[in-house]
């Protein structure tokens, strides 16, 4: 076998260690499932008659913005799983195996796309039930909107991925995730319109790229003026790869080599 | 030279201002076990962890199965296993999953890699096991698939570091029995243990390390040799005998006998016949005994003699035992 088929063999064989563990790990489970189900029912029956959203239904406006943070989040299992992996040792199994030294990241990202589809599937079901649907989108737009999210969701990988590598316990990665990324997803238009906050905080979440994402999958599914932001998130997307796959890859290697 | 399978020479790192290896020469011959002996923070996993690959030396080469393990560090990747104290095994899969996914790593077809992980299985007594996640295994359970791990591809060279620590007794001896096999089985194997009777049982020859230098090396007997030979001690009926039983033993002796309570310790040379030597001069002399022993000095005395400290506390006795994982 060549090198790259080598490489693509080792980092299947990883991907699909990674997804065999989900179902073995129902917090994980509940982390893809119950989650986003909770926080749908949550905004739209709970704040959702509170929250101005101009001519639309406030499902309609949600579910775009949900689904950004519910995929850009799905990435998480990587920071545990490879936080874990070095902490158990396992990482040096790998490294003393003759196999592709790239596979343990990109095994990681690959079935983080995986899964990122089953997170898709349960919130298209539970937006539906909750009275969400496209308007004026044409069969074209909503699934440039699913390419869309997932390619946003392999870069936050890559995120996440260095966030595991530099937290010495599963738990840790856990505490950077949700107290520095998590509040980020707030600060934009993912649940409330950016126009409705205070000066600073406003100009602060136009300039967040999750209100770049959550407006580009609005325009390409519910019909909103669409400016730049469709490009713009790909432009976004490929920045974020560019930046953090050679910084996850260069942590990876220094925290290997001890 | 080609009859080592393992060649170190002039192996220096350093973590900061800490040198884990300041110059470590020692060598394997092929299908032996070199025993890698020191206390906690000696250098032994800094030293594995080279020949591992997993880390690159400041200074010095080292050669394994022929390959450098810095230029043929690919290459050499598929000559070694290596299994530890920390049993990297993933914890989620089940034992014949962990098994089968390194054999992918391995790059051996898939059919392949089943069989294997179940013949490893078989002869790792793991078979009930075979289909439950590796986190309900014992502490032993989860070592042995962890040695099986790192056997899946039979390898020539075998890196054991601390393999039995941490673990109960009985799991200690069935791991110790399961090298041994392989050791028969013609594998060459570095052995890293700060327990004393662990490199006096399973190893051909011994490195002793200490602040990341060698300090003895040497057959477990050579070590001992070093220190002197062995101890008679003679029980007497009657301590007041103890002059007489000094006099008649005297000319066997390399040093002069002590004397404490009721019994006379002599420092002898090993030589065939000892105790029945000492017992007819102490017949011969009218000395009543009570009970005679001839005592080998341990690596433990080894090892205080060299460095001035004791390697480390007995497992039996100290170490926390890893509990059964009830399934």
């Amino acid at each position: 076998m060549s090198s790259l088929a080598l490489n693509v063999s080792d980092t299947l064989v990883l991907a699909r260690r990674n997804l065999m563990r989900i179902p073995r790990q129902p917090d994980l489970l509940i982390a893809y499932t119950i989650q986003p189900v909770m926080f749908v029912l949550l905004f739209v029956y709970v704040f959702g008659g509170a929250i101005d959203s101009g001519p639309f239904d406030y499902v309609d406006f949600l579910m775009p913005g949900i689904i950004v943070q519910s995929i850009a989040f799905g990435g998480f299992v990587t920071a545990l799983g490879l936080s874990e992996d070095v902490q158990k040792g396992l990482i040096d199994r790998f490294r003393s195996l003759p196999m592709s030294r790239a596979a343990v990241l990109s095994g990681r990202t690959i079935s983080d796309i995986l899964l990122n589809c089953l997170s898709l599937v349960v919130l298209f079901a539970v937006g539906f039930l909750a009275g969400f649907g496209f308007i004026d989108a044409t069969v074209g737009e909503v699934l440039l909107g699913i390419v869309l999210l997932l390619a946003m969701g392999y870069a936050f990988s890559w995120i996440f991925a260095l966030v595991g590598l530099f937290s010495s316990t599963p738990e840790t990665a856990n505490s950077i995730g949700f107290t520095l990324i998590f509040p980020l997803t707030f600060a934009s238009s993912v649940f409330v319109p950016a126009e409705s906050m205070p000066d600073g905080l406003q100009q602060f979440a136009e300039a967040n790229p999750f209100t770049t994402f959550a407006d580009a999958i609005r325009s390409l599914w519910i019909g909103t003026p669409a400016n730049t932001d469709v490009w713009m998130s790909f432009i976004w997307v490929a920045v974020l790869i560019v930046v953090f796959a050679p910084l996850a890859t260069a942590r990876y290697k220094k925290v290997a080599a001890k | 030279m080609t009859d080592d399978a393992i060649v170190v020479e002039g192996l220096e790192k350093s973590y900061g201002s800490v040198r884990a290896l300041q110059g470590v020469d020692f060598a394997a011959r092929t299908g032996s076990v070199l025993g890698l002996l020191g206390p906690n923070g000696a250098g032994k996993t800094t030293a594995v962890r080279i020949l591992a690959t997993l880390l690159e030396a400041d200074a010095g080469t080292a050669r394994v199965a022929g390959l450098d393990v810095k230029k043929d560090a690919a290459k050499l990747r598929a000559r070694i296993g290596l299994a530890g104290q920390y049993a990297a095994v993933d914890e989620n899969l089940t034992g014949f999953e962990n098994l089968e996914m390194v054999g992918q790593l391995y790059h051996m077809k898939r059919s392949a890699a089943r069989a294997r992980a179940q013949e490893l299985l078989e002869r790792f007594d793991l078979t009930d096991a075979a289909k439950r996640p590796a986190k309900t295994y014992s502490g032993g359970m989860r070592r042995r698939l962890d040695l099986a791990a790192a056997l899946v591809f039979r390898p020539p060279v075998l890196y054991l570091d601390e393999p039995t620590t941490g673990l109960d007794p009985r799991s200690r001896l069935q791991l110790w029995e399961t090298i041994e096999g392989r050791v028969a089985a013609g594998t060459t194997v570095l052995l890293t243990t700060q327990y004393l009777d662990e490199a006096d049982r399973l190893a051909d020859r011994i490195v002793v390390i200490d602040h990341g230098t060698v300090i003895a090396e040497g057959t477990s007997d050579e070590l001992k040799a070093q220190i002197g030979g062995e101890r008679l001690d003679v029980k007497l009926e009657d301590p007041a005998d103890a002059d007489r039983a000094v006099a008649a033993l005297a000319e066997m002796c390399i040093e002069n006998p002590t004397v404490s309570d009721h019994t006379v310790s002599a420092p002898v040379r090993t030589h065939t016949g000892m105790i029945a030597e000492a017992v007819r001069r102490l017949d011969e002399a009218g000395v009543g005994i009570d009970d005679i022993s001839l005592h080998r000095p341990t690596l433990d005395d080894v090892f205080i003699a060299l460095t001035g400290h004791a390697a480390a506390v007995e497992p039996s006795t100290e170490l926390p035992v890893i509990e059964e994982v009830p399934s």
